[in-house]
C-alpha cells in the first residue's frame, strides 16, 4: 500500500462516520415510541454499503471542485466535509439544518463546500452538473464537477441530454455512476439494454472510464484522481462504480433484505472492513487500536449531531415565506 | 435620451446586446442562436460580436438547455437560454418547475438562480395545435419563477433588461406576431421596466379591460371601437403574470365597477380565472356585473384558416363582451 497512513485513517474515519450516522438515522426513523421519531416524512435513503464510492471519489477532488448528487446524499455531504450536526438537524426539520429545515433528507446542500445538493427528481441534477461545469470552461478555471448518477437514472432523458451536451462542449465533468444493482426494486438488467453502463460513454464520443470496484476506497480514489486530470485537460469521462445498498431503496423497501446471498457477497467485501484489513496488512497490528479509537470517536460525533438537532429550534411561520425569491 | 422607432424584434435584440456588452457573465444558449442567427433572428450577428464562448449553439435538448442554464446560474453566470417556441418548453417543465423555481427556497437561500428563459409564444398563420399556444399561465402557477410577456417594443426592451439583471429565474415570452411591430423605444442602456409593475395603457370610467401580451392590442382596438358608441374603456397591461400587480386594476375597477379580461390563451384554469377570482374577492363591494373573459375557445387549434380564426379572440369579441355587462 503506497498511500500514507494518515490519509487512509481519515478515509476510514469518514466511512465509519457515515455508517454510524445512517444507522442512527434509521433507528430514529423507526423508533418504537412515536415521540422518539424525530425524523419524519416518507423519505430516507441511506448510503450504507456505498461509503467507499463517496469517500474515495471526494478524496480525489480539490476544494475548488464541485459536487452534485441525487437524494441518497447524506454520506456524500459528510464526505465533502459538511458538518454532520447540520445534516442531522436538516433531517429533523430544524432551523439549524443546512437548508433551514426546508429541504429535508433528500435536499442536503452546502454552497460553501460547493456541494450543490441532493436532488429528488431522478436525473434532474445531471444538466445542472453540465451547467456548473460550463462555468469552469467559461472562466477558464481549474475546477471539475463530479456528478454522481444512480444506475436507474441512466435511463431517463436527462442522462442522454446532459452527457451529450457535456461531450459537445468538452466540459470538465466526471460522471460517476453508482451501480448498486437496483433502482428502487428494478434490477439493472430489467431496465437497461446495455448492462455495462460505462459503455454508454462510447455513444457520446466521451472517454469511457470503465468499471471499478466501488467497495474499495483506494481503487475509487485512484480512478477519480486520474479522471480529474483527464477531465480538466480533455473533457467529460464516464465511470461505473460497482457497489451495493445494504438497506434497500428507502425506509419502505422490505424486499431488499430478502436478497440474502447477494447481500452476503457484498458484505463480505464491506468497504469499512476491507480498509481495516488493508491497513492491518500494510501497517501491522499496531493500527488496530487506532481503528477502534476512530470508531468510538465517530459514534460520539453522531451522538453530538443528534443532541444538536434535538436542541435546535423549529422553523417559524416567517420561515415559511422566506427565500422564495432572492 | 430620445426614443427610436424600432420593431419589437430589434428591441429584444438591443436589450440582449446591451446587457451582454455591460456584463461579461451574461451569455446566450439555445438552438440555432449562433451560426443560424436565431430562429426569429433576434440574435443575428451575435456570434460575430461575442464568439462561441458567449453565444452557444445547443443541441436539440430542451431539458439540458434549461438545466445547464440553471446550473451555470447557481455558480455565478447569468444565462439567457432560448427555447425556440414555448411549445417546446414543455419538455423543460421539470427543470423550470422542480428546479429553477425551487432551488433558492429548498436550500434556504444558499444559491440563487439568475437565469432568463426566453421563448417565442402565441398562435398564428395556421401553425397548428402543437405549435400554437400561449400557455404562460401554466408557468405562473409556481412560486419562485417570474413570468413576463411584453405587449410592445418599449416594454420588451425594458422588461428583458430588468429580467437579466434580476437574481431570480424568469420565463420571458415574446409574442411572435408582435416581433415585426414597431414602437418608440428609449435608446438608453439604463432603461428598465421593473419586474412586477403593471401599466395603465388608457384610462376610462365605464369598464376595465385587463390583458397581457397580444391581448393588449385587442383590448386597445376594442376600446377605440367602444369609444364610437360613447363607452370609455380603461386598458390595463399586466405585463407580468408573476409577480402579479393588481393595484392599477383595482384602482380602475373602483371607478368602472366592470371588468373584461382579454387573453390569447385557453379559458380553463386560466389568466382570466385568476383575475376574476381576485376581483370578486377583493372588489366585491364595487362589483356591478360579472367579470367576463374573452379568450381562445376551449379547443386545440386546427389548421384550416377558416376555423382557426373562429377559435381565437379578437377586438369584436371584446366589444361584444363589454356590451353584455354594460
Ligand atoms: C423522474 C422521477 N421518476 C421516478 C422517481 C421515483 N424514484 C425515486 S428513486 C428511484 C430509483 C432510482 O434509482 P437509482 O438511480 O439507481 O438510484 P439509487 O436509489 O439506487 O441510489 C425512482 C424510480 C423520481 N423520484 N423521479
Ligand atoms: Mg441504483
Amino acid at each position: 500500500m503506497t498511500l500514507p497512513r494518515e490519509k487512509l485513517l481519515e478515509w476510514y474515519h469518514q466511512m465509519v462516520l457515515i455508517r454510524h450516522f445512517e444507522e442512527r438515522s434509521l433507528d430514529i426513523y423507526h423508533a418504537p415510541k412515536p415521540e422518539d421519531r424525530h425524523i419524519g416524512g416518507v423519505y430516507l435513503h441511506v448510503y450504507n454499503g456505498q461509503e467507499a464510492t463517496g469517500v474515495g471519489a471526494l478524496a480525489a477532488l480539490k476544494p475548488q471542485d464541485h459536487v452534485i448528487t441525487a437524494y441518497r446524499d447524506h454520506g456524500i455531504a459528510i464526505a465533502r466535509g459538511v458538518d454532520p450536526k447540520r445534516i442531522m438537524a436538516e433531517m429533523f426539520g430544524k432551523k439549524t439544518g443546512v437548508s433551514g429545515g426546508k429541504g429535508g433528507s433528500m435536499h442536503i446542500a452546502s454552497a460553501e463546500h460547493r456541494m450543490w445538493g441532493g436532488y429528488a427528481i431522478v436525473g434532474g441534477h445531471l444538466p445542472l452538473a453540465t451547467g456548473i461545469a460550463m462555468k469552469a470552461r467559461y472562466m477558464d478555471l481549474d475546477e471539475v464537477t463530479l456528478s454522481f448518477i444512480g444506475d436507474g437514472a441512466t435511463n431517463n432523458g436527462y442522462f442522454h441530454e446532459a452527457l451529450n451536451m457535456s461531450a459537445v462542449w468538452k466540459l470538465p465533468v466526471i460522471w460517476l455512476i453508482e451501480n448498486n444493482l437496483y433502482g428502487m426494486g428494478t434490477a439493472v438488467e430489467d431496465a437497461s439494454g446495455q448492462v455495462a453502463l460505462h459503455k454508454r460513454a462510447i455513444a457520446y464520443g466521451m472517454e469511457d472510464g470503465g468499471r471499478i470496484d466501488g467497495m474499495d476506497v483506494t481503487v475509487v480514489y485512484d480512478a477519480i484522481t486520474q479522471a480529474r486530470e483527464y477531465a480538466i485537460k480533455h473533457g467529460p469521462i464516464l465511470i461505473e462504480s460497482m457497489t451495493y445498498r445494504y438497506e434497500g431503496h428507502g425506509v419502505s423497501d422490505k424486499v431488499a433484505k430478502e436478497r440474502k446471498d447477494e447481500m452476503a457477497k457484498f458484505q463480505d467485501r464491506d468497504p469499512i472492513k476491507l480498509l481495516a484489513q488493508q491497513m492491518h496488512d500494510a501497517f501491522g497490528a499496531g493500527i488496530d487500536d487506532e481503528i477502534k479509537r476512530i470508531d468510538a470517536q465517530a459514534l460520539r460525533e453522531v451522538d453530538e449531531s443528534v443532541q444538536f438537532a434535538l436542541e435546535s429550534p423549529d422553523p417559524t411561520y416567517a420561515d415559511l415565506f422566506s427565500n422564495i425569491y432572492a | 435620451m430620445a426614443d427610436k422607432n424600432i420593431s419589437m424584434r430589434d428591441a429584444v435584440r438591443n436589450a440582449l446586446l446591451e446587457e451582454m456588452r455591460r456584463d461579461e457573465r451574461v451569455y446566450i444558449m439555445g438552438q440555432e442562436v449562433g451560426k443560424w442567427n436565431g430562429t426569429h433572428k433576434v440574435t443575428r450577428g451575435f456570434l460575430d460580436e461575442f464568439g462561441p464562448r458567449r453565444v452557444k449553439d445547443a443541441p436539440i435538448s430542451e431539458m439540458a438547455i434549461a438545466g445547464a442554464a440553471i446550473g451555470s446560474a447557481m455558480v455565478g453566470l447569468r444565462p439567457v437560454a432560448e427555447i425556440m417556441t414555448i411549445n417546446f418548453a414543455f419538455l423543460a417543465l421539470d427543470q423550470l418547475i422542480n428546479h429553477a423555481a425551487k432551488i433558492h427556497y429548498m436550500f434556504d437561500g444558499q444559491m440563487k438562480v439568475p437565469m432568463v428563459m426566453r421563448c417565442a409564444t402565441g398562435w398564428g398563420n395556421q401553425a397548428t395545435a402543437s405549435h400554437s399556444q400561449t400557455p404562460e399561465p401554466i408557468f405562473a402557477h409556481f412560486p419562485g419563477l417570474y413570468v413576463g410577456c411584453p405587449s410592445n417594443a418599449r416594454d420588451a426592451k425594458g422588461m428583458l433588461k430588468a429580467a437579466i439583471r434580476d437574481d431570480n429565474p424568469v420565463l420571458f415570452t415574446e409574442v411572435i406576431a408582435l416581433y415585426p411591430k414597431p414602437g418608440p423605444v428609449p435608446d438608453d442602456e439604463e432603461f428598465l421596466v421593473p419586474i412586477g409593475k403593471s401599466d395603465l395603457k388608457r384610462d376610462g370610467d365605464h369598464v376595465t379591460l385587463v390583458a397581457y401580451g397580444r391581448g393588449v392590442d385587442w383590448a386597445l382596438e376594442a376600446a377605440k371601437m367602444l369609444e364610437r358608441d360613447g363607452v370609455r374603456a380603461a386598458v390595463v397591461d399586466l405585463r407580468w403574470l408573476r409577480p402579479l400587480d393588481m393595484s392599477i386594476v383595482f384602482e380602475s375597477f373602483k371607478k368602472t365597477n366592470r371588468c373584461v379580461v382579454v387573453e390569447e390563451s385557453l379559458p380553463h384554469f386560466s389568466f382570466g380565472s385568476e383575475i376574476a377570482a381576485q376581483i370578486q374577492d377583493k372588489m366585491f363591494d364595487y362589483m356591478d356585473a360579472p367579470v367576463k373573459r374573452v379568450s381562445a375557445l376551449d379547443v386545440p387549434l386546427p389548421f384550416a384558416a377558416e376555423i382557426e380564426l373562429m377559435a381565437l379572440p379578437n377586438a369584436q369579441k371584446v366589444v361584444d363582451a363589454v356590451k353584455e355587462i354594460l
